[in-house]
Order: C-alpha cells, then structure tokens, then sequence
C-alpha cells in the first residue's frame, strides 16, 4: 500500500496534502483498496460552503458499499474535482494525485496538528 | 402440518447431532417459561380448513351481493384472467429476493420490465421496483425531498386535497424530523396554483395528487415552475389508469412521481397488498430508496439483471440509510408488469376512456335528482363529488337497505364537506347499475 | 439465453385484451389534458403468457430445489393458502365498506391478532405493518410516543447490537434516534458489560434479535432487558427468527415491550419474488395506547342470537396510520389459514423440525466448515467459509458453487460480525435426504477448495448464467429498457 510520505493522513483513510493556507483531500490506497470498483463519487459540498471540521463532505460508492468522507480540517471549500464525475474510477487508478476530492482553504491551522503521519497511519493500517 | 420427519429420521438426526431427544436441544434457554402451553385449538385437516374460511368469507358482502361506488384510494377493476395464471407459477410466487442473480434472471427481468413500464406511463425517467403503497410511496418522497437538501431546508407545501391516508402517513413517517409542513388547512376546493404563495426558500417539497382526491384534474405547469424557482422538488401523485389519457407529470416538469398500482390487475383485498409507483428523474436515481434492476452482462457475455447501487440501502449504509425499506411488493409489481403488458398502449387508452364516459354518464345523471349537485368546476376522470341534500351519512345508510354502497362520505376526512359524497365509477359499473341508483335517489328524495 | 423484453416483443397494432364497447353515451374527452404519446408495448396474450412462462423457468425458487438462505426462513408455502386469499368475500372487499359488510373480514384480523398475541405472549397485535421493516418503524416510533408521554424528551439514543439486521440502525434514524452501537461478547451474546456502561436516561431503548442474527439464543437476554428496564428504557424485539420460538419460548417473557412479526418468514407465506410482506406488532398493555390507527377490536361479545361484533378504533395516543387502509390483509389471510391448519401442536413441531434440521445440518459439516460460536444453533447456524489452506477462495466462491448442486446459496456476508459469513437456514419442511445432499455438497466444495479452487472461481457453470459484472451495471445505470426513437411508430 502507498503511503506518501509528505502527506498527513486521519484514522478514516483521508490524506491530506497541506499547500499554505489550503488543504487538499483525498482518499488513500488503502480505503480504494477495501471499496473495490468506485462506481460514483459525490461530493456533498459546493464551492463557496463552509463546513466543520468532521462533516460529511463526500460519498464515494463501489458495488460492495458507500464510504462517507469526513473532512479533515474545517474551513471553505474553494475547489471540487469534477472530473471525478464522469471517471469515478480515476480513485482507484491514482488516490494521491488525479483523484484530489476537495481543497479547503483551512480556518483553523491548529487542527492540522490532530493529524496522523505517514509513518503512524501505516501502523494503523496493520491493525484494521 | 408440512414437516415430513418420521420417527425415524428424528432418530436418526438426533443422534448425528449427539443429543438424546429434541427437549436437548433446547437445553440452553431459560427453564423458566420454556415450552409454553398454548392456549390454541388443534390444527385441522385441509378440507376443514377450507370449510371454515369459505364460512368466513361469505359473511362478507362484495360487489356481487352490492353495488359498489366506492373509490377514495382503491378501485373495483376488471383483472384479466392471464395474469392471475402467471402470479400462482411457483417460480414466481415462491422465490425471494434475486441476490443471486444467475439463478432468478425471471424476477429480475420482471423487475427490469416493470421499471420500463412505469417509467414509460409516467414520463419519468426512472422507476424503482416499488413501494408498499401509494401512501408509503408519497411518505418517502418527503423523507427523499428531506435527505436531498441534508436538512437544510424544512418546510414542505402539502396539498390538502391529497388523499388523507396519505397526508396522515406522511406525518406519521416524519413525528420524529424536524419537518414543518404547511398547505393541509388550505380550503379543500383550492386550486393547486393557490398553494404558490406558500413555497419559499426553506421549502423542500411541493406535493400534490392528479387527478386529486376528489377527481379533479389541473393544469400544473405553473405550480411545477413556482416550485423550481425556489429550488424545491416538485412531487405528483397519480392514478395510473388516467395516465392512459390524460398528460404525465414529466409535462408539469415533476421531479417525483408517486402513484398507487392497485388497479394494475391487483384486487382490492381489503386494502392490501397494494402497490407504490415511485419515478424520479435520473439526476435523483441516488437518492432514491427501494430497489432497483440494472442491466448488465454476465460471464458469457449474455445480456441479465443484477440488483444495482444497493449501496444506498439499508443493509451496507445502516444507520446512514436515508430508508429503512427491505422487502418491496414484489409479486404485485409482477401482476401490474403483466396487467399492463396485457393492455399495452391501445389498451391503457381504452379502460381509460371506458371509465371516462361511464363516470361522466353517472355525473350528468346524478345531477338532475332534485337536491343533489354535480358542479364539477374542473375536468374529471373517473372520480367525482356529489353535494347532496342530506348529510352523506344518511345517503349511504338509505342506500345500504337498497343494497347499494354509494360512495365515500367526505366528512370522515373534511369536516366542512360532510354534504358531501365522492363517487367512483369503473369499467365494471353497468349502465343500468347507474340507472338504478339514480332511480333509487329519485324514489328517495323526490320531494 | 438471453430473453428479449416485453418491449422488445412488441408490433404496432396488436392487442392483449379487448373491452366492451360504452354502454353509454360518449362525453367529450378534455383536450387540453390529452397525452400525445403512451409508449407501452403491444403484444396479444399468447405473447404475454409464454413470455412470463419462459422467464419464470429462469428462477430458483422453493417449489424447485432447497433454499437455505438464513434470516429469510425460506419454508414450504401451503397452496391451499393461495385458495382461500383468492375467496370473492376476502379478495373483493372494499377497505372502506361499511364495517356492518364486512363483519367477516374484521373476524377474521382480530383472531389472526388473538393468536399472535397468544404466540407470543404480547397483549395486543396490530396487523397494519407492511413488512418487517415497516413493523420494526412502528415499534420504534411507539417507543418514542411512550418516552415523549411522560416527558423524556431526552431519550434520544437508540441502542443497536453490531450484528443486528441493516433495517435496525436505519429505522432508529428514520424516527429521528441516534443509534449507538454494541459490541457481542465471545460467545455471540449481548455484552452485559458494555451495555452497563452505555445504559443511562438518554438511551430510549435497545433493538434486540433473540435467537440473534448468528441463529444463537442470547445466554444473557433475560437480564439484558431487565437492565435496559432499571433505566427507563424499553426493549424492541425483532421477530425474524421467530420459527424457532413456537410453542418454545414467548417473547414477551424475555422481557421484550414490542416486537414485530414477519408474516412472510415465520408463517409461510410466499416471499414473491421480494414481497409483499405484513410485519404485525405485538406490544405489552402499556404501550397499546400508542398503537397505528386504525385498530380492530371486538366491540360486542355475542351470544346464540347475535354474533360478535368487531370494528374499528383509533387507539388513545396513537402514533397514527402507517400506510392507507388496514394492511396487508391478503397476507393476513394466507398467515391465518397457516395458523388454523397447524394448531398449537402444529406449531410446536415447526420450530421443534427447524431447529432440528439446523442443528442436524451443523453437526455434518462442522468438522470441515469453522462454527465461530461452537453451541447447539438454533434454526439456523453461522460458518466462517474460509480456509488457510484454501487462499483466495471465499464465501461468494462457495456460494457460487453450490448453484452447480443445485441448491440456492445460503445468506452471504451476513452478520457483518462474521469474517466470510455464510448463514443457513433450512426450515422444519425439509426432508433428510435434502439435508443430507446439502451437506454432501458443501463437504466436496470445500474439498474443491483446497483442490481445484478453479472451480469454485468459475461457478457458476450449471445454472442458466453466469456471474454477471456487476461494476458494469452500476456504472451504466440502464435502469429501463432503451426504446428506439421511433417505437411504436
């Protein structure tokens, strides 16, 4: 399973890529891993909303469930991945780069630091 | 009994198992209240049986012993002989659930078949394979409209002229959302278009019935626009039988189609099992609750059926299910997907129209006894209101000694129409049983 | 082989049916409101009959071979059951005819209810459900009617044991509960001590199986409820795996305050294909204050002059209607005629039979198959279908295979707490030579397994289909039939 290491991760299998200010979130190998075939993605949240650190801000679905994603760190989203609308399958092929789900323009930069490592979200995995 | 052990084979099992009777089997529950003494009769033999609920059932008094004209919600139609022959095939009536989709390609193609049905009689894009009813079909549009928006918004505009069962599910399914609906204290006789100042942002969901409950039908273009231009969901509730005639939802541009099935070839029963028509458009098929067939191939590149984005359901999202729904109607989908194959399009068309003149016929006529008024101020299908000269109570219970059920007294539901009687016609009301009533109220109410 | 769809049949011009022409005079048909188009198919009945005929042999189903799945209770459906739904006094009866017509139909609802209750211990039955699900909505939406009537707004949490059926977490949510979630012990019981822990005044109840989802009755359920009670809460009780309980166990003894019956599972009725359901409820005294309306009752006792006499209520605090009418009275009637035909001693030797034939079923397998919770099983038992000795190989494999036998595959990946779960079920209507060959089959799969996995992976290979591609379904969506642009014309 990759695990990059510039990435910062959470116990639900988020990484998050952090550019200044803006957080960019995805799923990783290994939640792609457990879903199989995505078949749809949807992001919940539009451009310009504000939402809490924990929300709901995706729901990525493969033929055996529907995983919600939670975001990381709370604050106003300024971009969603479109394409992911017509090629849901692009999070299976490349879950750390094409298949970005959301930035964020963070409000909160303390929370960054409930985040994992890649070194402790790779232990974690061992355990699931 | 339908177990087929002899002694022997218990025998013979027990001791594979390694107990020594079936009390052993047991050995793990409570001995308190274990082995209960049933305070019931024996069981019977099949001819007893038969005997006993033949008894039952002729107490009761159907459209043989009676005419009927009720409606309000279920209807006395002709069902073809062709479709009761498939239902009792024991491939049909005995299966489950297709989750094994190799070995029930007959269920899921049936499924697939009664979605395109629907879908093509109601316009819509995309049909589910059913809900309980036509009233748990309409609580679930609600509950649809709600999870759509996440709560944000909280208000739905509800027709009150939308059959009460109806209405009373829906605030049944919703006692426990924080859910505000408006519209039901409205006057009865309003007109759709009156419910416009009632939408506005905070509203979710738009519902009405077409033809409504009292039989009316109306133009509900501009209601459908009202609704978008806040950004609710437009939500309809039909009669299937007057889709043979009359224009589909799609062309008030609804966003939800809701119906009740049970006069596609399946008997009144008492009230159940009935069926849920839902249809949505394709942008809402997520959210959708109930089943779903999907066309797919298999292994060897043979065209089949699955059960597809059942990720949505209860069995993987659990307590994020936006429903609960489990088991649909399966088996009565299966008589409407048949009874409509039956009638087809020149079919549809010719019920429809049959009910049409008949209940225009029982109108004119009921209207020119002294007292009773017919003032339809819309067009109607098949169902309509009398005013009449005497609580409709009193109707009815003269009409019973006559050996006829006149209608549905609407001061059940409306406290301000107890004068009023809403009477259905179908295909199977003969001429001469509407001469007959309109004679009998003739012969009444004379003076 | 791939059938074509009705649609697909269809030519412009033909009928299925023809209707009498009006016996009475035309009125003008309303314009404005005319559709243009009705694109439904046009077959003869010749076209429709052989059509569904043909498809229907495509189906598995309990009138051609063994059908195991668990949960589901997949037993023998009695015919005469068909004869006497279709009598002309039950199936053509209006739901709103004057109660005085319909004397026999209400008789009917309120012994159906009498014995229920009797079953079950519960002092009153309502028969409006439609379904299981929609039971189980009832009974938790008449837990929170009881807490609000006497003013614990604060029971807002739902307690949800981790190998309960989907539909519990998701009806706790549809009534507006936040479901909190409960580990099983080791032996596949409720955890008393996570229970302890989680029980205070914001849990409004729990939401119980017993025989639980692993087809295990719960060691610990007695005290499980009498907790959940010392704190104010009530118990639902799910009702699926009643077939093992008749004549065994009440119950309301257990300590249950409302439970739902599967008309469809316990008491035969035919599973159609994925319904229609009836799911009654049974609650204690207490809470039928709270129940659906409309309720049937006896109003009047008879006497050798009069008969009874039934009609219906509307319950003091009800929660209101769950569905229009009655309910699912067509399924009532089939459960009822099942219920006169077996009588107590009847329904005795069904859950007797059921269990028996699980445990039977079990014992032949249980050396080659792993039983997580080794303990006499109830009516239906819980293997873990993997092997290390078998990589790769999985309960779909095993599932798949056994089609070839010709048997319908048991539950699949059901409980969630089971790695691999295959759940089976076989019913008291079985015989041995069809358990015996069930067993025979699942010994040489898992042979197969470790042999020539192959063949699993393939399976199936005797049946009608092969497996189909799924991810191709869910990402097409053709959810209809596609229509050429000028069909019909």
């Amino acid at each position: 399973m990759k695990t990059p290491a510039e990435l910062k991760y959470t116990k639900n299998d988020e990484w998050i890529r952090v550019e200044g200010d803006i957080a960019i979130i995805g799923i990783t190998d290994y939640a792609q891993d457990q879903l199989s075939d995505i078949v749809f993605v949807e992001i919940v949240a539009l451009e310009g909303d504000s939402l809490d650190q924990g929300e709901t801000c995706a729901v990525i679905e493969s033929v055996k469930a529907a995983a919600d994603v939670y975001l990381p760190i709370g604050g106003e989203i300024i971009a969603i991945n479109e394409s992911l609308m017509d090629s849901p399958e692009l999070v299976n092929e490349d879950p750390f780069g094409n298949a970005w789900l959301i930035k964020v323009k963070m409000s909160d930069l303390s929370q960054l630091e409930s985040l994992m490592d890649a070194d402790t979200y790779q232990k974690l995995e061992r355990d699931h | 009994m339908y177990t087929p052990h002899t002694q022997a084979d218990r025998d013979a099992m027990l001791k594979v198992i390694g107990v020594k009777n079936l009390e052993d089997l047991f050995q793990g529950l409570p001995d308190k209240g274990k082995f209960p003494d049933l305070e019931l009769p024996d069981g019977v033999s099949e001819m007893e049986l038969l005997d006993e609920l033949q008894y039952i059932s002729s107490v009761n008094e159907t459209p043989q012993e009676l005419i009927s004209f009720l409606g309000a919600g279920a209807y006395n139609h002709y069902i073809p002989a062709a479709v009761d022959n498939i239902m009792r095939r024991g491939e049909f009536l005995t299966a489950y659930t297709p989750y094994q989709p190799e070995i029930a390609q007959g269920t899921l193609q049936a499924i697939f078949e009664y979605q395109s049905l629907i879908a093509a009689l109601t316009g819509m894009e995309v049909a589910n394979a059913s809900h309980y009813d036509g009233a748990t079909a309409v609580a679930e549009a609600v509950n649809m409209a709600y999870h759509q928006f996440r709560g944000r918004k909280k208000k739905i505009v509800l027709s009150p002229s939308v059959n009460p069962h109806y209405r009373g599910t829906i605030h049944t399914y919703m006692q426990g959302i924080d859910l505000e609906i408006v519209g039901e204290d409205l006057d009865p006789e309003v007109s759709p278009d009156e419910l416009i100042e009632l939408i506005d942002e905070d509203t979710a969901l738009v519902l009405v019935q077409y033809p409504d409950f009292f039989g009316r039908i109306y133009d509900l273009t501009k209601l459908g626009e009202a609704a978008h231009e806040k950004k609710a969901l437009f939500s309809v509730h039909i009669n299937p039988i007057s889709l043979g005639m009359i224009k589909p939802p799609s062309v008030y541009d609804a966003d939800i189609v809701t119906g009740e099935g049970q006069p596609l070839g399946i008997p009144m029963s008492f009230g159940g099992p009935y069926l849920g028509l839902f249809a949505t458009k394709k942008q809402y098929v997520r959210k959708m609750a109930g089943r779903l067939a999907g066309e797919t191939v298999d292994s060897k590149g043979q065209r089949g059926y699955v059960l597809t984005l059942n990720t949505r359901e209860q069995h993987i999202r659990r307590e994020n299910a936006s429903s609960n729904i489990c088991s649909n109607q399966g088996l009565i989908a299966l008589a409407s997907t048949i009874y409509l194959s039956l009638l087809g399009k020149s079919g549809l068309k010719e019920l429809a129209e049959l009910n049409y003149h008949k209940a225009h016929y029982a109108a004119e006529k009921m209207s020119t006894v002294p007292g009773f008024t017919v003032n339809p101020v819309q067009p109607f299908f098949n169902e309509f209101v009398v005013h009449c000269p005497l609580p409709a109570t009193e109707i009815n219970e003269m009409l019973l000694q006559h050996d006829i059920m006149g209608g549905y007294d609407l001061g059940v539901d409306y406290p301000g129409l107890k004068y009023e009687l809403l009477v259905a016609v179908t295909e199977l009301t003969s001429r001469s049983e509407i001469d007959h009533l309109v004679a009998v109220l003739e012969e009444e109410y004379h003076d | 082989m791939t059938e074509p769809t009705i649609f697909e049949l269809s030519r412009p011009g033909r009928k299925g049916i023809r209707f009498p022409a009006p016996d009475v005079p035309k009125t003008a048909l309303p314009e404005t409101f005319l559709r243009d188009e009705l694109p439904l198919p046009e077959v003869p009945e010749n076209t429709v009959i052989r059509h569904f005929t043909n498809i229907s042999q495509l189906n598995h189903a309990v009138d051609t071979g063994f059908y195991p799945l668990g949960s589901c209770t997949m037993k023998y459906n009695p015919k005469i059951n068909e004869e006497t739904a279709r009598l002309p006094g039950f199936s053509q009866i209006h739901p709103l005819q004057p109660v005085v017509t319909i004397q026999g139909a209400l008789g009917l609802m309120h012994e159906a209810q009498q014995w229920l209750a009797e079953i079950s211990g519960f002092d009153a039955v309502t028969l409006q459900p439609a379904a299981g699900a929609h039971g189980e909505f009832t009974g938790v939406l008449i837990i929170r009617a009881y807490h609000l009537s006497k003013g614990e707004t604060q029971r807002t949490k739902m307690l949800v044991p981790d190998s309960a059926h989907g539909t519990n977490p998701a009806t706790s949510t549809m009534a507006g509960f936040d479901v909190v979630e409960l580990p099983s012990d080791e032996r596949g019981n409720i955890d008393l001590e996570v229970l302890k822990a989680e029980l205070d005044d914001t849990i409004a109840g729990i939401m119980i199986t017993n025989p639980n989802t692993l087809g295990l009755f719960d060691e610990n359920i007695v005290e499980a409820c009498q907790l959940v009670h010392d704190h104010g809460g009530l118990v639902y009780g799910d009702g699926a795996n009643m077939n093992a309980l008749l004549g065994i166990y009440k119950p309301a003894h257990m300590g249950i305050d409302v439970m739902h019956f599967n008309l469809h599972k316990t008491f035969s009725t035919p599973h159609g294909g994925g319904g229609p359901g009836s799911g009654p409820v049974g609650v204690i005294k207490e809470l039928e204050e709270f129940l659906p309306a409309p309720h049937v009752v006896k109003v009047n006792e008879g006497d050798e002059n009069n008969p009874d006499f039934y009609d219906f209520v509307i319950p003091k605090n009800t929660i209101g209607r769950m569905k229009s009418f009655h309910g699912h009275f067509g399924v009532v009637v089939r459960a009822f005629t099942y219920m006169l035909s077996l009588g107590k001693n009847g329904l005795l030797d069904v859950s007797q039979s059921a269990v028996l034939n699980a445990n039977y079923i079990q014992s032949l397998v249980k050396d080659v198959y792993n039983i997580p919770y080794e303990r006499l099983c109830m009516h239906e038992f819980v293997t873990e279908a993997s092997w290390e000795d078998a990589p790769g190989v999985r309960a779909l494999d095993i599932s798949k295979r056994l089609i070839d036998f010709g048997f319908h595959p048991p539950t699949n990946y059901f409980p969630l707490i089971v790695h691999e779960a295959l759940m089976i079920e076989p019913t008291e209507t079985e015989t041995k030579e069809s358990l015996d060959a069930f067993a025979e089959a699942m010994l040489q799969i898992a042979e197969e397994a470790k042999n020539n996995p192959d063949i699993l992976h393939n399976a199936p290979t005797k049946a009608p289909f092969g497996r189909f591609d799924e991810v191709k379904a869910a990402k097409d969506l053709i959810l209809r039939t596609q229509l050429p642009d000028d069909y019909g014309k």
